[in-house]
């Protein structure tokens, strides 16, 4: 009998909790496969050396259960400050958080800002999917206006919050927003962050066909990466276009790329300091 | 400034500036707090203590990142302290339940003020007692220790870092404004009792109602540890759907504290059994107490008093005791009855239980006002 070429992702998941209960369709296993494949590119044979943190939603489940690795998945919105704690005491470690938009950047974007702001030397991947999936289709501050959800049933009536933009202003060393059709260029980033010294933030705009696709008329997986293509601009040549003709587009590419003092290297300074 | 490594002796200090060198001997090296009165003093002094003695002390956005971090570092095998009061105490309710949902050693100071609410910053007050039981949501057992004097501060210190690392709990230092901000002698011994973290790097990692684990996996180093604040098997592996294994994790974390009650229970006991009244106390409260007790024996009363070190789980036997002898008991509290009904339940109606009660502007409750309430419940004969 031929043996079947296995997946390569296959062997950094957790096989006894597979198949996975994501939603058919959704972004968050384009999000693991450009994850792993970043991190085999990087040269990590598996995923010893790294912790992921996550809290409450739907991709907050990528690590937990399913990475084959140290995973804790905590109280919603509070995974940065927890990987701060760990990172600080254990700063050998690959610190990795996943996070949804209603988790990172609603009740938990002041931490986000605050780790931007201090540098913290983790990776945050926010799968921003503009909804609240998990908890079914209430509106996340992601959501564009006018968009019909559960707890807008006549429509939102406010606008929608750029947390790249946001991370950038607080200091973050890089930034990328990427989409799910857009899988080298995420893998690129992800392997960017992964290499940085300092704050990294990944901003991957994914699908969610039956919570959110559902409420915008596009209810496969395709229609919706389509949009996605078709309305991503880069962002160069957004900067040269006005704020009303980018208001329904996606602006991709890197924010940020900046080299400067960790919050480690920081402490570290003061530490000589305090002992001297 | 004191020497990195702080020698045995006899200091002088401040009740926050006790608890925050009993941390640091307590094996302590990460401390993530928030600036709040009347508990700063411990972060402030441990800004320049930590980085010393090669901890780590940070400034967080708030309370719940402030505890968020210490459950991080804690996972990270770091014994890990965070101290605050009544307002920054509610924040960090969520991740209390966190810490005990995933069994993670941690310490938590509640240096408590008046409140609901900011209420009076500056003044003293007893009211966390019954959030400090109950504050976060769901079943879960807590331990809590309420010092009173500047060496207890010290000392309960040390022993809630113990008690973290056996029980893999969160345990609360339910201090208060008085004690906190008081000056007295502290004597360090020269050797203190200190219980390391004990590591496993097999399953089972968390506690179930079968088996109680006290070691914790280290990360890193690929044991793939799932830890998660959702219900979960021995393993750490998510269930959020089989109630059998939620009746088995929630009797798990709930009966590995429960179950040593009468071990935990540390009570400082006068004349119990040989009274005919009591007093219960706790915290500053007791300190009038003293002197209410000795005011009342000049006058030839014989008072019985339990003063609570530990608070929860509440010492229910040390109380029944008090109450087989005396058939009155004083209840001094500053709120409007916390731990009266604690007492009232301990009891089971075999002793008359009385409160004196008394909030708002830090007053305390005076030995004279004790006394008259000794004089009065002792005159009823």
């Amino acid at each position: 009998m031929q043996r079947s070429e296995e997946h390569f992702a296959i062997k950094h998941l957790r096989q006894e909790v597979l198949p996975s209960t994501f939603c058919s369709g959704c972004g968050c296993g384009t999000v693991i496969n450009c994850f792993l494949k970043a991190v085999e590119e990087e040269g990590f044979k598996d995923l010893k050396n790294f912790v992921f943190c996550s809290g409450i939603g739907c991709s907050s489940w990528i690590p937990s259960p399913y990475m084959r690795a140290d995973s804790i998945h905590v109280t919603h919105g509070r995974s940065i400050p927890v990987a701060l704690g760990l990172k600080l005491v254990r700063p050998e470690l690959n610190v990795v958080v996943f996070g949804g938009d209603g988790d990172i950047a609603a009740i938990g974007l002041n931490h986000l800002l605050h780790a931007a702001r201090r540098n913290l030397e983790v990776v945050v991947i926010m799968v921003n999917n503009m909804i609240y999936g998990m908890t079914g289709g209430q509106a996340a501050p992601t959501t564009p206006l006018g968009v019909e959800t559960t707890t807008t049933p006549y429509g939102t009536f406010e606008y929608a919050l750029d947390v790249s933009n946001l991370t950038v202003s607080a200091g973050a060393s890089y930034v990328a927003r990427w989409t799910t059709y857009h899988v080298v260029q995420l893998k690129e980033a992800i392997k960017k962050a992964l290499r940085k010294k300092g704050f990294s933030f990944l901003e991957v705009v994914s699908q969610c066909p039956p919570i959110y696709g559902r409420r915008i008329g596009m209810e496969s997986a395709t229609q919706i990466l389509n949009w996605f293509r078709s309305s991503s601009i880069a962002l160069n040549r957004a900067r040269n276009m006005k704020a009303e003709e980018l208001t329904d587009k996606i602006v991709v590419g890197e924010l940020v790329d900046i080299d400067k003092p960790t919050l480690i290297e920081n402490m570290h300074k003061v530490q000589e300091k305090a002992t001297n | 400034m004191h020497a990195p490594v702080l020698e045995p002796g006899t200091y002088f200090w401040q009740g926050n500036i006790a608890c925050a060198e009993g941390a640091i001997a307590a094996g302590c090296r990460f401390y993530a707090g928030y600036p709040i009165t009347p508990s700063s003093e411990i972060f402030e002094h441990l800004s320049s203590r930590l980085p010393k003695v090669g901890g780590i002390c940070i400034q967080m956005e708030d309370e719940i990142a402030s505890l968020a971090a210490v459950v991080g570092a804690s996972w990270g095998g770091t014994k890990a302290l965070t101290a605050t009061s009544g307002p920054g105490f509610s924040l960090m309710q969520e991740n209390i339940g966190l810490a005990c949902m995933t069994e993670t050693p941690c310490v938590i100071v509640d240096v408590q003020r008046v409140g609901p609410s900011t209420g009076q910053a500056t003044k003293c007050a007893q009211g966390d007692v019954m959030q400090a039981r109950w504050g976060t949501h769901g079943d879960h057992e807590i331990i809590a220790l309420g010092p009173n004097s500047v060496q207890e501060m010290f000392d309960l210190t040390v022993k809630a870092f113990n008690l973290s690392e056996s029980y893999r709990n969160p345990v609360i230092v339910l201090a208060d404004e008085v004690v906190a901000h008081m000056r007295e002698r502290v004597v360090i011994p020269r050797s203190l009792e200190i219980i390391e973290r004990e590591e496993t790097y097999s399953p089972p990692f968390f506690s179930t109602s079968d088996s109680y684990v006290r070691a914790m996996p280290p990360l890193g180093r690929g044991l793939n540890v799932l830890v998660t604040g959702s219900t979960h098997d021995a393993r750490g592996l998510r269930a959020t759907a089989d109630p059998e294994i939620h009746r088995k994790l929630a009797e798990g974390i709930f009966g590995k504290i429960h179950k040593d009650a009468h071990i935990l229970s540390d009570v400082e006991q006068y004349r119990v059994g040989d009274c005919e009244v009591g007093v219960v106390s706790y915290g500053c409260t007791s300190r009038s107490v003293y002197t209410a007790i000795q005011m009342a024996e000049e006058s030839g009363m014989s008072v019985g008093h339990v003063r609570l070190r530990t608070i929860w789980p509440f010492p229910a036997e040390a109380v029944q005791r008090l109450s087989e002898g005396a058939g009155r008991i004083l209840v001094p509290e500053m709120n409007l009855k916390q731990v009266y009904f604690e007492v009232m339940r301990a009891v089971e109606g075999k002793a008359h239980v009385v409160g004196l009660n008394k909030v708002g502007g830090g007053a305390m409750i005076y030995p004279e006002e004790i006394l008259r309430k000794l004089t009065k419940m002792t005159e009823r004969d």
